[in-house]
């Protein structure tokens, strides 16, 4: 019992194949009680599969999904229950207005009439949507729909909220929106979310944890800050200087850490395995020396660079090879 | 005008067909089975039609007509035969359609014979289908045509030596139609009602679940803790609803331009009201059985036109059963349409009560049961 106090999710060994291809394979992860959980991955690594297998809309090959402490095969009901489901596609029916699709689901969670009063002005006000509610879903933006979407998988005060690209197809401002309402959903109504992206920004942004997912396996699972420490040698730090001596750039590559120097239009390159330290001992030397740094700045590991060291490509080059098979969009 | 411009239109065009000649083809089939399904459904020879006997007679010239009607039977088959012990039984039967006319030899009818008084054979009708009761009517005249020559003291040839008596032993076969006149449009209206709830449950029963399903709408639903029985029963009778209500509509409507009479009486729109919400649900439950596994947009809407005449035609509800091949027989047995056609053809031409309908709308609920267990068993809950 302990484990599930901590524990929201438990996937075990979980294993999907179409056919000969395997969309999923004996992935094993634990999403903790409270986090904000990412999965990252290109189009067609799994992710959908994934989500659906955890959330009982697909049944997985081998291996168990425990969600909430429910077994999504075996309680499947037991699941739908204590979970919320914000589908990748838009699943608000547009000929309703707002109000009414979240009654209509208030109604199959089996929601009585004054809770119902109660619970759905409250999350149409949440997501921003009061003054929207008697209009038809079909003249909303993405970003309204997904935001509709939101309140409508809250309606029965879930303990899990799965997101499946809440973002994608959305523009930049709704994209903020959205991503504001998950962290305040994440405080205010102690929800442990479990996201999938394809967006690094919005995997560093939001997730406690970031699980790296690529051809249907898990190959790296940790906060942001770990995976890209994890990365050697890859912050850059550039400066620029006033008057270097001639034999400048052989002393900054003398600095301990700093793998090599380059100058690009009169900037400073340096490729180094700690940025801060290798700023601050540039200082010293700099002083030591007599010259003037004009300017310095230090670029940190991006979860690119944690993409690309962890999965050989970059995340858009996986994304170019990977649509061509990727079946999670279809509806079966 | 460019050539070149023109020439790329036709080539993209083309080129879709070939990738996807399905749906063209799937048109093709759809004359091809009118031509079918229409050249054997219209004016076939009546065959099977059951004829009430009520013989009170029991003499040798009765048994007489009765082998002639085995002759039918076994010759041009246009009825068959049921032998009844009394007219008011008969006339039950006739009322709720399970038998389509009755013959009746009154107890006297030999004595008349004999006597030359004028014997007669009674025709009691029901003129609802032209169709079957201008047939039977001929086949009944030719009998009693038949019979007569027997009877004839003036047989050809023979010399009128005896003078004429004044006895006449002639049949004389008396007609009685149950009901007045009914005009064609009458015959179609119970169709066009069944059509209307059949074109419902195509567009907002079929069309409609399966759009929302690729809009991906239904995902919103399969992820909460909904039964399939829920969701299949929840969209059948929200078709069904619909599908009611177009009945309704077009009883209404159909019945006031077709000038169906007294088409207010109260008992017959409660009985009308059962028979079109249990073929709603049929209706709603066929289609949902149809459309179960179906993902693709376009299947309801190729199937539409296929459906329809294959089930519309052999539903008796433009030209009698009983003059289909058995081929078009079977598929009628197995039609939802036939037994709506059939309640309502009896509730509107015949204002017949309940135990003309009950047999039919026992055959709807029967059958509704049936497809939505099959729609529950097929109906896929996971992606």
């Amino acid at each position: 019992m302990n484990t599930m106090e901590t524990n929201a999710i438990e996937v075990i060994k979980l294993t999907k194949r179409f056919g000969d291809f395997v969309a999923v394979d004996e992935v094993s992860f634990n999403v903790h009680t409270g986090e904000i959980f990412g999965l990252l991955g290109p189009n067609g690594a799994g992710k959908t599969t994934l989500i659906r297998m955890m959330t009982t809309l697909t049944p997985p090959t081998s291996g168990d999904a425990i969600v909430g402490g429910h077994n999504a095969v075996t309680d499947p009901d037991g699941v739908r229950h204590v979970i919320g489901v914000i589908p990748q596609a838009l699943t608000s029916d547009p000929e309703l207005t707002a109000r009414e699709n979240v009654m209509i689901h208030a109604k199959l969670y089996g929601l009585t009439g004054a809770q119902r009063a109660e619970v759905i002005p409250r999350l149409l006000e949440a997501v921003g949507l009061t003054e929207f509610a008697d209009k038809l879903v079909g003249s909303f933006s993405g970003g309204m729909r997904r935001r509709l979407e939101i309140a409508r998988g809250l309606v029965h005060s879930p303990r899990i909220l799965f997101l499946d690209e809440p973002t994608t197809g959305l523009d930049p401002v709704s994209r903020t929106a959205v991503w504001e309402m998950i962290n305040k959903l994440k405080e205010e109504a102690s929800l442990t979310i479990l996201l999938t992206t394809h967006y690094m920004d919005e995997a560093d942004q939001l997730c406690d944890r970031i699980a790296i997912v690529d051809h249907g396996h898990l190959v790296a699972l940790d906060t942001p800050a770990k995976l890209k420490d994890s990365v050697p040698g890859t912050d850059i730090v550039e400066a620029e200087f006033d008057n270097p001596p001639a034999d400048w750039n052989a002393a900054l590559e003398k600095i301990d850490g700093v793998a090599s120097v380059k100058i690009h239009e009169g900037v400073t390159h340096l490729s180094s395995t700690s940025g801060p330290q290798t700023v601050g001992e540039l200082m010293n030397l700099a002083r030591d020396r007599g010259v003037a740094v004009r300017r310095v700045s230090v670029q940190g590991t991006t979860l690119d660079d944690v993409f690309l060291y962890y999965t050989g490509r970059q995340l858009r080059d996986a994304a170019a090879e990977t649509t061509r098979r990727d079946m999670s969009h279809l509806y079966r | 005008m460019g050539f070149q411009r023109i020439s790329a239109i036709i080539e993209r065009d083309m080129r879709k067909f070939f990738r996807s000649p399905a749906l063209m083809m799937s048109s093709m089939i759809f004359p091809l089975m009118q031509l079918i399904v229409l050249g054997y459904a219209f004016g076939g020879k009546i065959k099977g039609v059951k004829v009430a006997l009520v013989d009170e007679d029991h003499s040798a010239i009765s048994r007489q007509i009765r082998q002639r009607f085995d002759a039918i039977e076994a010759g041009p088959q246009t009825m068959k035969i049921e032998d009844y012990s009394s007219l008011s039984n008969a006339e039950l039967d006739l009322r709720t359609g399970f038998v389509r006319a009755i013959v009746y030899i009154p107890y006297d009818f030999s004595r008349r014979v004999e006597q030359g008084n004028r014997p007669r054979i009674a025709f009691i009708e029901d003129n609802t289908d032209n169709f079957v009761a201008s047939e039977l009517l001929t086949r009944m005249q030719g009998l009693v045509q038949d019979i007569n020559k027997g009877l004839n003291p003036f047989q050809p040839g023979q010399r009128l030596t005896v003078p004429t008596p004044r006895l006449n032993p002639l049949i004389d076969l008396q007609v009685v139609e149950v009901y007045p006149y009914i005009e064609y449009i009458k015959y179609l209206l119970p169709g066009s009602i069944s059509m209307s709830i059949f074109i419902v449950a195509m567009i907002g029963g079929g069309i409609t679940f399966i759009d929302d399903k690729s809009r991906g709408l239904h995902e919103g639903y399969l992820v909460t803790p909904i039964k399939k029985s829920e969701l299949i029963l929840g969209l059948i009778f929200s078709g069904a609803i619909k599908g009611l209500m177009a009945g309704i509509t077009i009883t209404i409507i159909g019945g006031l331009i077709a000038g169906i009479d007294r088409l207010w009486d109260p008992v017959r729109l409660i009985y009308l009201g059962i028979v079109l919400t249990t073929t709603s649900v049929a209706m709603l439950s066929f289609m949902f059985l149809l459309m179960v596994r179906v993902s693709d947009p376009l299947v309801p809407r190729a199937i539409f036109g296929v459906l329809n005449t294959l089930l519309y035609f052999p539903s008796g509800a433009i030209y009698p059963i009983q003059g289909f091949p058995p081929w078009l027989r079977a598929i009628s047995y197995v039609d939802p349409f036939t037994y709506a056609v059939d309640a309502l053809k009896a509730l509107l031409l015949k204002n017949a009560g309940f135990e003309a309908i009950y047999s039919d709308v026992f055959v709807l609920v029967g059958f509704s049961v049936i497809l939505v267990s099959l729609s529950v068993v097929f109906f896929k809950r996971q992606i």
